[in-house]
Parts: structure tokens; sequence; C-alpha cells
């Protein structure tokens, strides 16, 4: 019997992106259900009752939401190209980061972005990327999976290519080449894998949302 | 002191915190033994410190000399390291994802019963119980007949919700609402949660809890 696989989402979020990489990565047939949020669909209400958003992946009829859940999820479910590590302590280590970019980098970053770079905000934002640039530096890795990406570099997505199109459109400067160079590398070393690369939305279509949402009038 | 740290299993903890609990009922449940030690918050241990520098928090698990941080990250390692014993964690991947997505929606609804109790109170704590309440009936409807949230036996969901126990009852207290009249379901489940060893061992003493969240209050001005 076939796999049944969508997902809900709309193209310009990198947490629907995290999970177009993951099924990408492991070459899962699926069908995008573009959802438009203002008018979400009573089948995302219906997946998502408790927080109504994107991305949901459905498979067999079985709804899982929230992204790194759905990653880890689509990494259990389907072999091939591993996502997680085998061995617990790594696994543990690559959870750990891919929460410490959802509790401090995410926030810190998405409050630089939309104050407009004001000075505290991107202070506190190179605040939180310098654990990642540490991280980067100490193991001297490509990717924060080593030689092939893992949880870890699919969470910090959107700051391999989110956070330039968010500086482009509001001429901001939040992720600098001199203070960040392992981040820069990682970034550019990122979304030229195969998989990453097919699974980003337009660039010029996500410096046209930030400007929209966040430029000044 | 040094050979601590290169033997068995370590846990660096705070009794008053919640997520140290959520560990020690997870060891528990495996029957693995640990050395437990008792953090001195807000005098955090150069230990405490070396093993979890980016969030400085209890509670941190030290397996074999290595440090693994963030209680559900901790379990999840539990649970994928000592395969034998009691199982923390759903094998179906479907069950468990659906485990690992209430078990966060706790943490980032269920935690702020800490804040609310330090820092608000009048009109302010009274709106914040509201919604405090509401997410509890969230979590009822989840729970729904079952007997457990992780269904006919306790699991990584009840373990995840368990260990708020007391700061709930001490919440309640302060906050002017009682978990068994305004949510029956959840109240009979901790009753039956707290039946098990595990539990009952670990939970930390809701009196004790209160008398706590009563002092740092006064100490906020938010009592005479």
């Amino acid at each position: 019997m076939a796999d049944e696989v969508k997902l809900h989402g709309v193209t310009g979020s990198p947490f629907v992106c995290r999970a177009v990489i993951a099924l990408n990565l492991k070459g899962i047939k699926y069908e995008f259900v573009a959802e438009d949020l203002s008018n979400k669909s009573a089948d995302l209400l219906k997946y998502n009752p408790v927080y109504k958003k994107v991305p949901v992946l459905v498979h067999n009829g079985n709804p899982i939401s929230e992204s790194l859940v759905i990653v880890e999820y689509i990494d259990e479910v389907w072999k091939g190209v591993p996502i997680l590590p085998q061995d617990a302590y790594e696994k543990a280590q690559a959870r750990f980061w891919a929460k410490v970019i959802d509790d401090k980098c995410l926030p810190a970053v998405f409050k630089a972005v939309s104050s407009h770079g004001e000075e505290q905000a991107v202070a506190e934002a190179h605040e939180a990327l310098q654990f990642l640039e540490n991280e980067l530096k100490v193991k001297g890795i490509k990717f924060f999976g080593g030689d092939n990406i893992n949880l870890v570099d699919i969470a910090a997505t959107f700051v391999a290519f989110w956070i330039g199109a968010a500086e482009e459109a509001l001429g901001i400067e939040v992720l600098s080449k001199h203070k960040f160079p392992k981040l820069t590398e990682w970034s550019d070393n990122y979304v030229n894998c195969q998989a990453v690369k097919e699974s980003l939305p337009p660039r010029e279509n996500l410096v046209a949302f930030f400007k929209k949402r966040f430029g000044k009038a | 002191m040094p050979a601590i740290e290169d033997s068995g299993v370590v846990v660096l903890g705070w009794w008053v915190s919640m997520f140290t609990t959520r560990v020690r009922i997870a060891l528990a449940e495996k029957g693995i033994s640990y050395e437990y030690i008792e953090e001195d918050i807000p005098n955090k241990s150069p230990l405490l410190l070396k093993h979890n520098p980016i969030y400085k928090k209890v509670p941190v698990l030290i397996h074999k000399g290595k440090p693994i941080c963030e209680s559900l990250i901790i379990v999840q390692y539990i649970h994928e390291t000592w395969k034998e014993g009691y199982p923390l964690l759903p094998s179906d991947p479907f069950l468990k994802s659906q485990a690992a997505f209430w078990a966060d929606y706790i943490d980032k609804h269920i935690y702020q019963v800490v804040k609310l109790t330090w820092d608000s109170k009048g009109e302010e704590m009274q709106k914040r119980v509201e919604e405090f309440l509401g997410y509890l009936k969230v979590l009822e409807r989840e729970l729904g007949e079952k007997p457990y949230f992780n269904g006919e036996s306790f699991g990584f969901v009840d373990m995840a919700l368990i260990c708020y126990y007391s700061h709930i009852i001490g919440f309640g207290k302060i906050g002017n609402f009682s978990v068994e009249k305004d949510t029956p379901k959840l109240f009979a489940w901790a009753t039956q949660c707290m039946k098990r060893e595990s539990v009952s061992m670990t939970l930390a003493d809701p009196n004790k809890i209160y008398e706590l969240l009563i002092e740092i209050r006064k100490k906020n001005g938010l009592e005479d």
C-alpha cells in the first residue's frame, strides 16, 4: 500500500522549510498543501487544533505538528539518509543544539530583524549566534552534523537563508562575515546542499516579504 | 572528587526544580542507581557551570563523565541508553511524535506557573489564573477517558506533567483555584500517578514548595 504524505505549509516559513528539507533529503514523495494563513483550511484546523499553525505533516491520515517533531518523525519512519546520529549521546547533543537554536537564536534574531537592527537587539542576536559560531570553530566541522547535514543544520536553516534576505530587505547587518566567519562559511555550504537547494523558497520572494512586513513606510 | 565524574550516573539537581524531578522519576522507573548532587541555587557550583555553560541550569545528567542537559532530552537519552526495563517512550513513531508534541506543549504553557507565582497579584493574577486554567483544560481534553496520557500505562507525557504538580497545588493556593474542583480529571490522574513510587518518592513536598513561593512573593512585595 502506498504511503500518503501531505505537508500543510507556506513557502516563506523557515519552519515549513525544515520539514521540506527533511522530506527531500529522504526522497519522500509528498503533496504540498499551500495554506493561506489569513484563511486557514478546515483540514489544517482539524489537524492542528492546538496551535492552528504550519507546518503539519499528515502521514496516512495521521497529523504531526511542530517542525522539529516532524523532522524527527520523518527520520524515524523513513530510513536512508540519516538526520539524527545513531549514538544516544550524539543524538542528545543534536537535540540540545536544536533547542538552543529555537530557545535562544531564533527569538533574538527575530527581535533584531523586527526592530530594524536596533543596537541592543543586534547585540543579543550576536550573543546567541556566537554559541553556533563557537560550536563550529571548536569542533572544526563543515556542518553541525560533521561531513553531512543533520538535525541541527536543518534547525538552523533560517540562519543560512532567512537572515540574509532580511538584511537585504531592511538594509541591516546581523550576520556579519568578519564577526561570524565560520557561520558564514557554513551558510554558504549549507544552502548549496542538494536537498536544501531544492527546498528553499525563491530569495526575491523572501526579500519582498521582509520589505512588506517590516519595512519602513 | 574527580572520580565521581567518570563513573556511572550523576544528576545535578535542585529540589525545587520540576525538571530535576522529571529526570529522577525517569531514572527511578528504569531502576537506575545514581549519585544525586543537590545544587545550592542560586550559588551554582563550578561543576554545573562547566557541564551546562549555555543554560547554566539544572538538571544535568552526567553519564561516564559526559553531560546531557535539558530534562526532556535527558529522559529520551535514558530511554535510548537503557533499553531494558520500563519503557519511557512509545515504540511506535506516530505515538512517539504525539508524546513529544504534548511534552513540548506542557513546557511551553505550564512552566509559566513558576513566573505566575513569583511576580503577579490581584487582578493581573486572576487574569493569568484564567489563562493557566485554560491550558490545564486543554490537557484534560487530551487525557480524555484514558488513565494516563500514555494510555493504559504511565509514560513520557505523564512524567512531563506530574513533575509540576507540587507547584500547581502551590499556585492554586495563591491564585485561589483548586485542581480537584476546577480540573477533576487531572486531579484523578495526578492522584493515580502519585501512587507510583517513582513519583511519590521524588515529587517535592507541596507544603515546602508553597512556603518557598510565599517567601519569594514576600521578597517581591506581593504578600504582606
